[in-house]
C-alpha cells in the first residue's frame, strides 16, 4: 500500500503551440486537503481536466491507491471515485435538488418487466446525501432554483460524495460565496476528509488555502514548483513561488491630488425594494472610491443604476456641477462614464470578434469619416496605442479575444473604455479571476488613470486590494451605505463590521 | 522536412474538414460537369446566375438575423406579396383581365419603391415585435409568414396576375456587351452585394450587428441601442425580399400568392453553408454569396443528373443538416 491515495507521474499535455504539462507529477494523501495554486495558465486546470477525463495527457501515469488507472472519460474518473465540483455550477435549475444529484442514474425498479424510476430509493438516498453536507433540513424535492449558489455547490458536493468519491476536485469553490458560506464550505470539507477523501482544492485566495490546507502544490508555467505543508508557508512565500520573483509591493503607492467633485450621487434608489436604497457619496477629481460589502451588498446593481441599466425610483445624480439623467448605457457614455463589468464572460467580450472590434464598440462614432464610413486606420491607431499602453499580449489586434488569457482579456475591456476617455470609470470586480502578475499590473493602470484626472469607483471583494487601492471606501449593506472609512483608517476589522453591521 | 510535410498535411485536413461541405459540392459539379453535356454551358451559367442573383439577394436579408442570433422565417411570404404588389400595379393597360382596370401606367421605379418600402415596413414590424416584445425571432417571423401569406390571398383574390408591362419584364434583360450578354440581375446583385458588404464592414450599424451577435448583454453595456439595431436589421431584411419579389415576379412573367415559397428556408441553409454561424456573431458577405451558389449548382446538378425531383428535396435536406452539424462541430472542438 502506497503512502499516497492518488499520484500523477510524469504528466505531459500539450496543446497547438504551448506545452501546457511539462512532466508535472502530483501526489495526495488520504484524508488531507490538498491545494493546487498558481498563476491563470499554470495549469492547473489542465492538470484537474486530464485526471478527470475531459483532457487526455499525452504522456505519464495516474495511480490510485498503487493501482494504475486508466481515464479515459470523466465517466471512467467517476467509477473510480474520482469527483469534480467545477467552477462554475452547472445545476438543473427547474428540477428537484433528487433528480438533479441522479441525473443520469436514476435508480430502477421493475413493474412487470419494465423498468422505471424508483423515486422513493432516489429520496431517501437524497435525505442521506443532503445530511452529509448540512442541507438536512431541505426536502429532496425541493427545485434547485429555490437554492442560493452555496446550497447549490453544496448539492454539487453531495453529488461527488454519492459516487463514494475518493478525491474530490474542488475548482475556485468559494469565488462567490459569503464568509458564513464559506466556513459552512469547510466544514463539509472537514467531513469530507473525517471520510477518508482527498480533496484537491484550487483556489486563487491565499488566505483561504493556508487556513483549510494541509499540503499546497505550486504550480508554474505547466510546471510544479513544489509541494509544502501549508504550516510552512506564508502569503508573501506562496506569491513569490507562484511568481518566480519576490513581489514587495503588492500596490503600487497612491500620489493621486483629489480635486474637486466630479460626480454626486444624492439619495439614488431603485424601484426594487429590496436593492439599493437611498444611497449618496461623492466621488472627487483623481480619486479611487472603493466599494466594499458582502455578496448581496447590491453593489453591481447600484453600479448598474447609475450607468442606465436598472431603473431607478428616485434619486439625483450631479455630475460636474449639474444634475443629469442617463436612461440607458449610451446615455451614460456619452457623459463620459465607463462601466467595466463584474462577469466578463457574461457581459463584457465578445468571444469571437478580434480584439479591435472588442475595443472599438463603444467608441464606433470618433473613427468615422463623412459621418458613416469608418476609417479603419484610424481605429487601427487608437487600437494599437492602447494594447501598447496597456501592455496587452497578443499576436496581433485582429486575434479574437477568446484566445487570450484573463488578465488580457481584461485590459481589452479596459482599453474599450480608455478609447472614449471617459471621467469617471466604474470597476465591477477589476481583477476577479485574474493571476498575481496581472493584477499589479492593472493596479498601475488604475493609479496611472487617477494620476491623469481620472476618477475611479472600484467595487472590490478582495479586502486587501479594497484597502492597498482604495482613497476612500463606501461600505454597503443590503442595499444601503453602512459607512465610508478614509485609507489612512482603515482596516479589514472596521470594513467587515461595517459590512456585516447588525 | 519530414515535419514540414506532416505541418502542411495537417493544415489541409483542417482546411478540408471545415470547408467539407463546399468541397464536397465541387465534386458534384466537376463529376456532372464531367458526365452531362450542356452544364458547362453559357445557357447553363445564365440560368444560374438568374436564380442564384435573387437567391442571393434574399440570402443578405437574411444574413442580418442570423448573425444576430436571430432568423426569419416570413422571407418567402414576403417576396409574394412584393412580387404580387409589383404585378398588380404594372400591368399592361390593353390587358382583359387586369387587377385596376382604371390605373394608368406608372413608373417602374415609383412601383419597385413602393414595394421596397411596404415590405420594409412588414420587416420593421418584425423587429419592433422581436426588439420591443421579446417574442423569439423563430416564433415571431413563423406568425408573420402566416399573416402576410393570408393578407395577399385577400389582396390579390388568390388569382396569378400577368400581363405585366413589357418594361417591367425588361428588368431581367441584358446588357450586350457585344461578347457577352451581361444579366441585368447579375448587376443589381454584385451592387447590393457590395451595399452590404460596405454596410457590414464599413459603418457603426454592422459593428454593432457583429456585436449583437456575439454578446447581446456585453454590447448594450457597450452603449449599442440593440433594439434600434435589431429594428433596422430586419426592416433591410424585408427591403431585401421586397426586391427579390420584384424581381422574381418580373422573371416570371407574373405572381401568384404562392411566389417565394420556401426561399427563407434555402436562404437560411445557403447562409449556413457560407459559414454564417448560427451561433452568431460570424458571417460575411463572400461566404454568403459562396454558399448561394453551391446550393444553386446543388440544385441544377441533380437536375442535369436526371434525379427525381422528390429526391432532390431529400438531397437538399440532408446538404442542410450536415452543413450546420459540422458549423457547430468547428465551435465545439474548440472546447
Amino acid at each position: 500500500m502506497s503512502e499516497y491515495l492518488l499520484q500523477m507521474k510524469d504528466i505531459c499535455k500539450s496543446f497547438p503551440g504551448v506545452k501546457a504539462l511539462d512532466h508535472v507529477s502530483f501526489n495526495v494523501k488520504s484524508g488531507t486537503v490538498h491545494a493546487l495554486m498558481g498563476e491563470n495558465g499554470a495549469g492547473k486546470s489542465t492538470l484537474m481536466k486530464c485526471l478527470f477525463g475531459i483532457y487526455k495527457k499525452d504522456q505519464g501515469d495516474i495511480l490510485l491507491d498503487g493501482q494504475i488507472i486508466e481515464i479515459k472519460s470523466s465517466q471512467d474518473a467517476l467509477r473510480h471515485g474520482i469527483a469534480m465540483v467545477h467552477q462554475e455550477l452547472q445545476p438543473i435549475l427547474e428540477r428537484s435538488i433528487a433528480e438533479n444529484l441522479f441525473c443520469g442514474r436514476y435508480p430502477l425498479k421493475k413493474i412487470r418487466g419494465i423498468k422505471i424510476v424508483d423515486h422513493q430509493v432516489m429520496m431517501n438516498e437524497t435525505k442521506k446525501l443532503l445530511e452529509k453536507v448540512n442541507l438536512s433540513e431541505f426536502d429532496p424535492k425541493m427545485k434547485l432554483s429555490s437554492l442560493s449558489l452555496s446550497q447549490m455547490q453544496s448539492v454539487e458536493i453531495a453529488k461527488a460524495v454519492s459516487y463514494q468519491a475518493k478525491v474530490v476536485i474542488m475548482d475556485e469553490p468559494t469565488s462567490s460565496l459569503t464568509e458564513n458560506e464559506v466556513n459552512n464550505l469547510f466544514a463539509i470539507i472537514q467531513n469530507l476528509k473525517a471520510m477518508g477523501c482527498a480533496i484537491i482544492y484550487i483556489s486563487h485566495k491565499m488566505e483561504e488555502i493556508l487556513k483549510i490546507s494541509d499540503e499546497v502544490t505550486v504550480m508554474r508555467d505547466g510546471i510544479s514548483v513544489g509541494t509544502w505543508r501549508a504550516c510552512e508557508l506564508t502569503t508573501e512565500l506562496l506569491i513569490a513561488k507562484m511568481v518566480g520573483r519576490e513581489l514587495t509591493n503588492r500596490f503600487p503607492a497612491s500620489q493621486s491630488i483629489l480635486g474637486e467633485a466630479v460626480l454626486q450621487v444624492e439619495g439614488l434608489s431603485s424601484i426594487h425594494e429590496a436593492s439599493f436604497q437611498d444611497v449618496s457619496f461623492t466621488l472627487r477629481k483623481g480619486e479611487i472610491l472603493g466599494i466594499g460589502g458582502l455578496v448581496g451588498a447590491q453593489r453591481s446593481e447600484l453600479m448598474e443604476g447609475l450607468f442606465g441599466l436598472r431603473s431607478l425610483s428616485k434619486g439625483k445624480i450631479i455630475y460636474h456641477g449639474e444634475e443629469i439623467k442617463i436612461k440607458s448605457p449610451k446615455d451614460a457614455i456619452q457623459k463620459g462614464l465607463a462601466l467595466l463589468t463584474e462577469d466578463r464572460r457574461a457581459t463584457g467580450i465578445f468571444g469571437v470578434l478580434s480584439i479591435m472590434d472588442n475595443v472599438a464598440i463603444a467608441s464606433l462614432p470618433n473613427y468615422l469619416d463623412h459621418g458613416f464610413i469608418l476609417n479603419y486606420k484610424k481605429l487601427e491607431n487608437v487600437v494599437q496605442q492602447n494594447i501598447n499602453k496597456l501592455q496587452i499580449k497578443a499576436p496581433s489586434s485582429r486575434s479574437l479575444i477568446h484566445t487570450l488569457s484573463g488578465g488580457n482579456q481584461q485590459k481589452v475591456i479596459i482599453a474599450r473604455w480608455l478609447a472614449n476617455e471617459p471621467d469617471v470609470l466604474i470597476l465591477d470586480e477589476p481583477t476577479r479571476g485574474i493571476d498575481v502578475g496581472a493584477k499589479y499590473e492593472i493596479y498601475t493602470i488604475m493609479r496611472e488613470l487617477s494620476q491623469q484626472g481620472k476618477s475611479i469607483i472600484m467595487i472590490s471583494s478582495e479586502m486587501s486590494e479594497l484597502l492597498g487601492m482604495s482613497d476612500v471606501i463606501m461600505v454597503m449593506k443590503e442595499g444601503r451605505v453602512s459607512g465610508f472609512v478614509q485609507q489612512k483608517e482603515a482596516t479589514q476589522e472596521i470594513i467587515m463590521s461595517l459590512a456585516a453591521q447588525l | 522536412m519530414k515535419n514540414q510535410t506532416k505541418n502542411y498535411i495537417q493544415k489541409g485536413f483542417s482546411f478540408a474538414s471545415n470547408n467539407a461541405i463546399i468541397l464536397l459540392l465541387l465534386v458534384l459539379v466537376l463529376y456532372v460537369g464531367l458526365t452531362q453535356k450542356n452544364f458547362f454551358s453559357g445557357r447553363n451559367f445564365n440560368n444560374i446566375s438568374l436564380t442564384t442573383s435573387i437567391r442571393f439577394l434574399v440570402a443578405l436579408g437574411v444574413s442580418g438575423t442570423l448573425i444576430t442570433k436571430g432568423t426569419d422565417l416570413s422571407a418567402g411570404r414576403i417576396i409574394g406579396l412584393g412580387g404580387v404588389l409589383a404585378c398588380t400595379l404594372l400591368q399592361r393597360s390593353d390587358y382583359s383581365s387586369k387587377f385596376f382596370p382604371m390605373l394608368p401606367e406608372l413608373p417602374i421605379w415609383a412601383v419597385l419603391l413602393f414595394v421596397l418600402l411596404l415590405c420594409a415596413l412588414i420587416g420593421l414590424a418584425n423587429g419592433f415585435i422581436i426588439a420591443k416584445l421579446h417574442v423569439p425571432p423563430f416564433l415571431a417571423t413563423l406568425g408573420m409568414q402566416t399573416i402576410v401569406y393570408g393578407a395577399n390571398q385577400v389582396y390579390s383574390g388568390s388569382d396569378p396576375i400577368g400581363g405585366l408591362v413589357n418594361d417591367y419584364t425588361d428588368v431581367v434583360g441584358y446588357f450586350d456587351l457585344g461578347f457577352y450578354e451581361l444579366p441585368f440581375l447579375l448587376c443589381i446583385a454584385v451592387v447590393m452585394g457590395i451595399l452590404m458588404w460596405f454596410l457590414y464592414n464599413k459603418t457603426t450599424h454592422g459593428k454593432n450587428m457583429y456585436a449583437i451577435g456575439g454578446n447581446e448583454l456585453a454590447a448594450e453595456v457597450s452603449g449599442v441601442n440593440t433594439k434600434r439595431s435589431k429594428m433596422i436589421i430586419y426592416a433591410l431584411a424585408g427591403a431585401m425580399y421586397g426586391m427579390a419579389g420584384f424581381l422574381l415576379a418580373a422573371k416570371s412573367g407574373g405572381a401568384s400568392v404562392n411566389l417565394g415559397q420556401g426561399y427563407e428556408l434555402e436562404a437560411i441553409a445557403a447562409c449556413t453553408i457560407g459559414g454564417v454561424s448560427t451561433t452568431g456573431g460570424v458571417g460575411k458577405i463572400s461566404g454568403i454569396l459562396l454558399g448561394v451558389l453551391v446550393f444553386e449548382l446543388l440544385k441544377t446538378s441533380l437536375q442535369f443528373l436526371g434525379i427525381d425531383p422528390s429526391l432532390q428535396f431529400v438531397a437538399q435536406g440532408i446538404v442542410i443538416i450536415v452543413a450546420v452539424a459540422l458549423d457547430i462541430r468547428k465551435y465545439t472542438l474548440k472546447r
